[in-house]
């Protein structure tokens, strides 16, 4: 428009109340709960944890936590899109181990090979599943499903029903998962690497933006012009390649293609996700949130392990509570805004 | 004459069963504002999105400034310069306004890194204009629906638009939203942007519009300049009536006046307001009589039938049946009262086409069939057995899908439905629409028994013939208020459209 509109100039915005400056406090106080309750829960989990139990709050441990939440954090961190984008990927525990051990079989022929071959096939599974969901329309639960069942195959397959454990054999390979430097191990970095350049692309991109915009609701996406059949195709493609990436690097920690470990990680990753505050039904959440869901999850498990009393299968009673939990909060504070 | 921006010749759109759009040509010109309007399955959203990319006429073609294009889809349509405003705001709720608005084009550093003050600054801008003054990051959905509104318009038109639709944009705008809005179409057209606005409300269109283009059952049933079309003529047109034909009786089944009983209403529904849909709506039915609600589209008619029966949130008025008062909002006290509506999209919100014919007529009435939880089949059976006789249900068993039978059965499946609840007032929301000729005789000869039986009925029907031969008394709405009564020798067709054409001043 070139000119001003005279007859809107003079409309006062001032008798819509909503249309005042800014948001009223109880609007700012659901927002921060809802993008960072789970950053708060963490804060204040830790500082009881370092009151209660004297061995909770050392380097050592902090350490350990945080190398062990890394690898379900750099596959959240693509599951953190796809539920943004509105869909889900169940198929991220099998690309994890399936990956984890083509790197250890790939590792022979050198470095290269054993960080390309899996990240190549779970990059490849990755975006047929985004092809077929954003194609055909199918639900991403079955599509991502079916690959699930397809790649723990694969993997059988390849590690002849599990009988079959390659071992890591190239130093360099290893050194990727076991390396320390300023005290913490590679995939730690590589994870908070992973985390910033996924926060920018996710916040401060266009693309970013479409997959905001598809969860929130695809059809008003389509109708402003948003591409969604290839925003959901690399949604698909970043979780693939993520999952692979972290299997791999978990080879590389364990020295070799554990066939067991990983399995059914789709759930805690999903949990962790959503335990952050980013909404199922897609259009909401961030990485912030979902790297304090990964930490949650590993000082709950730490917790209970400084407990002693309680074996740490009751960690997933205290998780699977937690998640209930949360998403309770988070249906009360959705309708406390849409109210607002 | 000025050259046409956007010009559709001969178009034809049909889908499984219906031709939507019937050789439909319409023209553009530049910085027009043209009315689109017809009733509902005019073809009117189907031209819409035949202009915008979302469908892909059988036959015909569209002309952009004198070029033939094809649209591909939404995108294609956006980027030659046609924009649209859904009736339903389609943004994204819950991002924020500015992202919304900016989506696509949002300012970004050589990184290709979105620059979020920037994008805020702009956006800030841009609402400005719109006289909206808000944060800009705050969710759209915690925003007021006028808001939302302007944020749809004033993206449609950032993006560099020739072509604006507007599909009922100020159906839920306050009347303050809605200065706002047309003195932004009237800079619009200043600057030479065209404008289709479809709308029913006359009042609006006789406000802005240039042109009008009337569409009636997939065809176009007038074209021209709105000043020289009287209102009562742009009714008629879109009604489907010459308002100087006469009319002669006999097409419908209905047989005329009901010996009503005076006295006590069987239901009344008192200034019953529901902004911005309803104003202060009163209706009352008295035992054995077919009130008609008579209205263009849009008007309140079904709003009010869903407001009587408790499926609509009120903001005022009550409902009271034979003089006691219904709990506000609830469906289920409603038909605890004996009032039963049957709702206007039958497949939607009216059969449960995966159950059977049996099914779906015990299904409301269960509660009373059952005995502490414990559904009896023998009385379902009676009940369903009688029904389907009385209403003369053509199925080929009480088992047999609902989904498999035609319209019009269908239809008395649902007319069994309300009546084994024990309904005393039944609200049937175009009974007729969408059934064969046959079926729909039948259907009115029923709605005429059921009323000689003492229940008290009203009619909602777009037909005009159907509401003046079936209606003892016709309530006529518009934009959301009762505009006149008519009743006795009143009825008729020319009243009705003469009530409708009123301007909106004398209703106050």
């Amino acid at each position: 428009m070139t000119t001003t509109t005279t007859t809107a100039a003079d409309a006062d915005p001032g008798t819509d109340a909503r249309c005042g400056p800014g948001m009223s406090r109880r609007e700012r106080i659901g927002h921060l709960l809802q993008h960072h309750g789970a950053l708060m829960v963490l804060a204040v989990t830790v500082v009881v944890g370092a009151l209660v139990f004297d061995s909770f709050a050392t380097p050592q441990n902090a350490a350990n936590i945080v190398v062990s939440s890394s690898f379900l954090a750099i596959v959240a961190i693509g599951m953190t899109f796809v539920i943004i984008s509105g869909g889900v990927d169940l198929s991220v525990g099998s690309s994890f181990v399936l990956a984890g051990v083509l790197a250890a079989y790939g590792s022979r022929y050198g470095l290269l090979v054993a960080l390309l071959l899996p990240l190549s096939v779970c990059g490849a599974i990755g975006l047929v599943q985004g092809l077929i969901v954003a194609r055909t329309g199918m639900a991403p639960f079955i599509v991502t499903l079916a690959g699930l069942l397809g790649m723990r195959g694969l993997m059988l397959a390849v590690s002849d029903e599990g009988a079959n454990t390659y071992l890591v054999q190239n130093d360099a390979f290893s050194a990727l998962g076991q390396a320390s430097f300023l005290g913490l191990t590679v995939p730690v970095w590589i994870t908070l690497g992973l985390a910033l350049l996924g926060g920018v692309l996710l916040q401060r991109t266009g693309f970013g933006q479409n997959v905001y915009a598809i969860g929130g609701s695809e059809e008003a996406a389509v109708l402003m012009g948003v591409p969604v059949t290839r925003v959901k195709v690399l949604v698909y493609l970043i979780s693939g390649l993520l999952a692979g990436l972290a299997g791999a690097l978990n080879a590389a920690r364990l020295s070799s293609g554990v066939t067991i470990l990983g399995a059914g990680m789709e759930l805690d990753v999903i949990a962790a996700v959503v335990i952050g505050g980013t909404l199922l039904t897609g259009g909401s959440g961030g990485l912030i949130g979902t790297m304090a869901g990964v930490l949650l999850l590993g000082v709950i498990q730490s917790l209970i392990n400084q407990i002693g009393v309680l074996t740490s299968s009751f960690q997933q009673v205290v998780s699977g509570a937690f998640l209930a939990l949360v998403v309770v909060a988070q249906r009360i504070l959705h309708r406390a805004q849409r109210l607002s | 004459m000025a050259t046409a921006v956007l010009e559709a010749r001969g178009i034809s759109k049909g889908f499984p069963g219906v031709l939507a759009l019937d050789d439909v040509s319409f023209r553009l010109d530049a910085g027009q504002v043209h009315a689109l309007v017809g009733e509902n399955g005019a073809g009117k959203s189907t031209l819409i999105k035949v202009l915008t990319g979302v469908y892909r006429p059988d036959r015909g073609t569209l002309l952009l400034r004198d070029e033939p294009v094809t649209f591909d889809n939404p995108l294609a349509a956006q980027r030659a310069g046609i924009s649209t405003i859904y009736q339903e705001v389609n943004l994204v709720p819950q991002m924020s306004l500015a992202h919304n608005l900016l989506l696509g084009r949002e300012p970004c550093s050589r990184l290709g890194v979105i620059d979020t003050t920037q994008l805020y600054a702009e956006a800030e801008r841009v609402m400005t204009r719109y006289g909206i003054r808000t944060d800009v990051r705050r969710p759209l959905c915690s925003l007021g629906m006028g808001t939302q509104q302007m944020v749809a318009l004033a993206r449609a038109v950032s993006i560099e638009a020739r072509v604006v639709i507007m599909d009922e944009p100020t159906s839920a705008l306050e009347p303050r939203e809605v200065d706002t809005l047309f003195g932004v179409i009237a800079d619009l057209r200043s600057e030479g942007i065209s404008v289709i606005y479809v709308s029913h409300r006359l009042d609006e269109l006789y406000r802005i519009c240039d042109r009008v283009t009337v569409l009636r059952d997939g065809r176009v049933a007038h074209d021209g300049p709105l000043g020289e079309l009287a209102r009562v003529e742009l009714v008629a047109l879109m009604l489907g009536r010459d308002p100087a034909e006469i009319r002669r009786d006999g097409a419908t089944r209905f047989t005329g006046e009901h010996t009503t009983t005076a006295g006590e209403p069987l239901v009344e529904a008192r200034s019953v307001s529901r902004r911005p849909v309803l104003r202060d709506v009163s209706v009352q039915v008295r035992p054995g009589e077919v009130v008609g609600l008579g209205g263009l589209l849009g008007a309140g008619r079904s709003e009010t039938a869903k407001a009587i029966a408790g499926a609509l949130q009120v903001d005022a008025g009550t409902v009271t049946v034979a003089g006691q008062q219904v709990r506000r909002g609830s469906p289920a006290a409603a038909i605890r009262a004996g009032v039963s509506l049957v709702p206007e999209d039958r497949k939607a919100e009216g059969i449960v086409p995966t159950l059977s014919v049996r099914d779906n007529i015990a299904l409301a009435a269960l509660p009373q069939l059952s005995r502490s939880g414990v559904v009896s089949d023998a009385r379902i059976d009676r009940i369903v057995d009688s029904f389907m006789r009385r209403l003369r249900i053509k199925a080929a068993s009480p088992y047999q899908k609902v989904s498999e039978l035609s319209g019009g059965n269908q239809q008395k499946v649902l007319l069994a439905r309300s009546l084994a609840t024990g309904a005393k007032v039944l609200l049937l929301d175009e009974p007729t629409r969408g059934i064969d000729v046959g079926a729909k005789a039948e259907v009115q000869a029923l709605i005429d028994e059921l009323a000689a039986e003492g229940l008290g009925v009203l009619l909602i029907s777009s037909d005009l013939e159907e509401l003046v031969e079936g209606a003892d008394r016709v309530v006529v709405l518009r934009d959301g208020a009762v505009a006149g009564e008519l009743s006795g020798d009143q009825v008729t067709e020319e009243a009705i459209m003469a009530t409708i054409a009123a301007t909106g001043e004398t209703d106050g």
